[in-house]
């Protein structure tokens, strides 16, 4: 690698300091140039620190608190119903409703938490007097709608495990049956 | 010792989904193409449709934005649903691409911690011009979130941080966009993932854990979670019927009132300052313009030329009602009374309203001069309810919500002198 950048000509060894292509540096400058003509008024005002924060913070609460909460839960998840020698594992019945369930409160957490004026939430007093609508519905409806997405993957999941077992049932029964026969007429 | 601990985050052996790859990244990232594009398109749209140029900037919340401002045009008054399907658009695929984005950040969550942090300027250049894409990316639907369900605690007002917040990620998008596609297209093309030694991309596990669910399987929890969210979000937008589908929505479920004036309320005349004794009889509407003024009751404006417009609200936060039968005077018409009859010009409305950044807001001479624009006195029939508007209220067409001025006490066409 090293002797073919040797062998480059010189207009080309710049590749060597920079690492990339023209294309990337050009690129590189008119993106960051309309970042800062933008970047500028969106710190215009007196809070300019708190929107740095929230713009970095935002990256980083997500990259380093958000990712691996979840994919510890997740984990958690997994070892809780893997599978066993005589079991399969029932992993996806938890994991989808969860992460389904999870997903909905993380969009919908001021209104949600609102419902029970916790921290965070935009208080269901100060949304009914804006809108007229009620503001201590939504806690309940996430819980029926959690409910009903861990009821429909239950049933799901009897499907799976009762099903076969009732057609083993009905196999058996047959076999018996057949069994039965044969050793009747064997016996005349 | 060593080879006894734990991997670092910075180690490839660290990652050991067997699900990353480029081209589960690659499909993500193109879903997110079409539908940040999408967003941008529409919340610049938005940003129009507010008619920012007009009258000094009494509508516009971001007088400083110079050469951003370079595309504004005159904002139609039809298709009269116009502002309904592209704010709704904006709305509404910006909650459903949420699992989307969320996947597509822990496809390539590795990458954050790969060493060294820089291998040359370029790559320098290039981690940071990420920082601004996923923080941006962050900051928008965060601020656009919290913002649609009246939980205003980002620092500042809504619309300079989503607006110049909107800009400084698009550059980092576009940049992105341009580098990745030559990657992108090869990932799409290759149809299955690589061998982690085959793949250039660092993403693929060296050392994976055994699957808990195939590739197809993660994708189609992505896509349930997004259609979840479009089930439970879209019928605030689609309005009659489907309006108690949207389930968790801001403006979903039942109406907050029955009759002619139980359709939505964007805020109500307590939550904004009106008091009773501004709105009874000795109300008087204000019309000025080409030098005269002319005060009127609203037995008055009874008595002037009545007409009918079936038109909706549609929010900035996405939602919206079905047209509402509206009755009243023509913008026009009341132009005519101070001699503005022939051209009508801009004109500035305001409000009894105490509070609300849009108490004093202008409307375009399209805006205007269009018949179906209406100083509305009744709706459906009935007297409008203090909630939505009484005594007079505006109604354009395809204009947003809150251009539609509610207890409006003066109207100066031609703008303020």
């Amino acid at each position: 690698m090293k002797g073919r950048l040797r062998a480059l000509p010189g207009r080309l060894r710049r590749r060597h300091w920079y690492g990339e292509g023209p294309l990337h540096l050009v690129l590189m400058l008119a993106s960051f140039a309309l970042t800062g003509y933008a970047g500028l008024r969106l710190l215009a005002g007196d809070r300019w620190p708190l929107v740095v924060v929230w713009f970095v913070g935002a990256a980083l609460l997500h990259d380093l608190v958000l990712l691996p909460l979840y994919s510890l839960a997740d984990r958690a998840v997994c070892a809780a119903t893997a599978g066993t020698g005589r079991h399969r594992a029932w992993t996806g019945y938890v994991r989808v409703p969860a992460a389904l369930s999870a997903l909905l409160l993380l969009v919908w957490f001021p209104l949600i938490a609102g419902s029970t004026d916790a921290p965070g939430g935009a208080s269901a007093a100060h949304y009914t007097s804006a809108t007229g609508l009620p503001g201590d519905v939504f806690l309940s409806r996430w819980l029926l709608l959690t409910a009903a997405l861990f009821a429909v993957s239950a049933v799901l999941l009897l499907a799976r495990t009762a099903a076969p077992r009732l057609r083993g049932t009905a196999a058996r029964a047959r076999r018996r049956r057949a069994t039965k026969r044969r050793s009747a007429s064997s016996g005349r | 010792m060593r080879a006894h601990r734990p991997p670092a985050p910075a180690s490839p052996s660290f990652w050991r989904s067997p699900l990353r790859g480029p081209r589960l990244t690659a499909l993500l990232g193109v879903v997110l193409l079409a539908g940040i594009t999408l967003l941008f398109v529409t919340g610049m749209l938005s940003y129009a449709a507010y008619n920012p140029d007009l009258a000094g900037g009494v509508n516009d919340q971001t007088p400083g934005k110079g050469l951003l401002g370079f595309y504004l045009f005159a904002w139609p008054t039809g298709p009269h649903w116009l502002y309904r399907v592209t704010q709704g658009v904006h709305v509404t695929l910006g909650i459903t691409l949420v699992p989307v984005l969320l996947a597509k950040l822990w496809s390539v969550i590795p990458k954050l911690f790969a060493l060294p942090p820089a291998r040359s300027v370029g790559h320098a250049l290039e981690r940071l011009s990420l920082l601004l894409l996923v923080g941006g990316a962050l900051f928008e639907f965060l601020t656009g979130i919290l913002n649609i369900q009246l939980d205003y605690l980002f620092p500042g007002s809504f619309y300079p941080l989503h607006f110049y917040g909107a800009w400084v990620f698009i550059g980092a998008f576009v940049a992105h966009v341009v580098l990745r596609i030559p990657r992108t297209v090869r990932a799409l093309r290759a149809r299955t993932e690589p061998a982690a030694d085959a793949d250039g991309t660092g993403l693929v596990a060296p050392e994976p854990a055994p699957p808990t669910v195939s590739r197809r399987g993660a994708l189609w929890l992505v896509g349930g979670g997004a259609l979840l969210l479009l089930a439970t979000t879209a019928g605030q937008s689609i309005g009659g019927w489907w309006r108690r589908t949207a389930l968790l929505a801001p403006h979903g479920g039942a109406d907050p009132g029955s009759g002619p004036n139980g359709f939505q309320i964007n805020k109500t005349a307590a939550f904004v300052g009106i008091r009773p004794q501004d709105t009874g009889d000795d109300w008087r509407l204000t019309v000025e313009g080409g030098g005269r003024t002319v005060r009127l009751s609203r037995a008055d404006l009874l008595r002037l030329p009545q007409h009918e417009s079936a038109l909706p609200i549609a929010c900035v936060e996405g939602w919206s009602t079905d047209d509402q039968p509206w009755s009243g005077v023509r913008l026009r018409d009341l132009a005519a009374l101070v001699g503005l009859g022939e051209r009508p010009p801009d004109v500035l409305v305001e409000s009894l309203q105490l509070h609300g950044a849009f108490r004093r807001a202008a409307l375009r001479a399209n805006q205007v001069r269009d018949g179906r624009s209406l100083l509305a006195l009744r709706v459906g029939g009935a007297e409008l309810s203090a909630d939505h508007g009484y005594p007079a209220r505006i109604i354009v067409p395809a204009a947003p919500g809150v251009l539609n001025t509610k207890w409006v006490s003066r109207l100066t066409f031609g703008g303020p002198s």
